[in-house]
């Protein structure tokens, strides 16, 4: 009961701080769940992130629910999903209670503008770290690249982008196997 | 039906089919709330897409929380919150019961080490699209700049980070707030 109670607080934190988006959680969850807690490892970080940006509904659930199941089961995937969504929906109350008009919100707008910023470069120093405790190196280095370019000049779909690097992950690991045997 | 089942309803199907998370669902939810169901009308439906960027948390759980409080109160609320993670959790439970059961065979692993660095680059896309939709230029600049110098050498949490990002934001934009009213379009 304590163990869930930690999980569910942890998720809390980061539901509570998750600003701007998408992947802004991606930080938060590596420093509380991975660095400070211990829970994942860094290689495992990356395939939970894998699976819940395949699957539908917002990043920083799926990772809450993935996180708990692999933790603690069912009991645990609700724990953590709970602590996740709390923070949202307590701020939402609030806000949809006291909120007058869009006026009102300009304070916020504007600390907005220095968190988005901020929010970019916390996402670029997790990935700095998954970069260096995955060892993506040598052939692996490509798939990156390749990525990017099948993004921005192709705009293939992520899931597509994940289904293919998983091919080419196969591919490449058997012509290793191949050079090794020879 | 009754109307806080309804909006469950509504939520579920909206959380069931939002791939990608975010903004995708915006669309989704207009759909229903706004034009089918004519619950909430446009103008106001922009506004609250507006507060609830603006607050922490993912899009569809806020908006769920904020349409649902909005047409029947607190159950409202959370009948639609929980609507809306629903199918994200059954999903996810599946997966990962079937994914921790694979996750040691060969080909599951190689496969893997193809996924990893693409996600890699998914991320980094997804900070490059976050630099070009939100000016991130003049003063602003400086903020990451100054971020990665707290993280890389004061070893600073990222809530801390956040939390002095917020105050700069507050200090270095003070009176370019009328100008800010656009972000509803982002």
């Amino acid at each position: 009961m304590r163990f869930l109670f930690e999980l569910m607080m942890s998720f809390f934190k980061i539901g509570a701080f998750t600003l701007g988006g998408g992947y802004a959680m991606v930080p938060l969850i590596q420093e509380e769940v991975v660095e400070n807690k211990g829970w994942i490892d860094e290689t495992e970080f990356l395939n939970i992130i894998a699976i819940a940006q395949s699957a539908p509904g917002p990043i920083a659930i799926n990772t809450a629910v993935f996180t708990g199941y692999k933790l603690r089961g069912i009991t645990g995937a609700v724990f953590a999903t709970l602590g996740a969504v709390l923070p949202s929906f307590l701020i939402i109350i609030v806000v949809a209670t006291f909120f007058l008009s869009i006026k009102d919100s300009s304070v916020i707008k504007r600390a907005f503008m220095g968190i988005r910023p901020a929010v970019v470069a916390l996402i670029v120093y997790s990935v700095v770290k998954m970069l260096k405790s995955n060892g993506v190196k040598g052939l692996a280095l490509l798939i990156p690249l390749l990525s990017c370019m099948g993004i921005v000049l192709l705009n293939l779909h992520p899931i597509l982008i994940i289904i293919l690097a998983a091919i080419s992950g196969i591919a490449m690991t058997t012509a290793k196997k191949a050079e090794i045997e020879e | 039906m009754e109307l806080p089942l309804k909006l469950m309803y509504i939520f579920m199907k909206i959380g069931a089919f939002t791939l990608g998370g975010g903004f995708a669902m915006i669309p989704l939810i207009q759909n229903e709330i706004v034009d089918k169901n004519k619950m909430i009308d446009e103008k106001e439906f922009l506004n609250m897409i507006a507060l609830a960027q603006s607050v922490p948390g993912p899009m569809a759980v806020n908006m769920a929380a904020f349409v649902g409080y909005k047409l029947a109160g607190i159950p409202g609320a959370v009948f639609s919150t929980v609507g809306a993670v629903l199918p994200s959790f059954i999903i996810i439970i599946v997966v990962a019961a079937f994914f921790l059961m694979i996750k040691d065979a060969p080909l599951v692993q190689r496969a893997f080490m193809g996924i990893r660095p693409a996600v890699v680059a998914l991320i980094v896309y997804s900070v490059v699209r976050l630099v070009k939709s939100n000016d991130v230029k003049g003063y602003a600049f400086i903020i990451p700049v100054l971020a990665c110098l707290g993280i890389v050498f004061l070893n600073m949490h990222p809530v801390l980070v956040i939390v002095l990002a917020a105050a700069a934001g507050l200090i270095f934009f003070r009176g370019k707030s009328g100008e800010k009213g656009k972000s509803v379009d982002e």
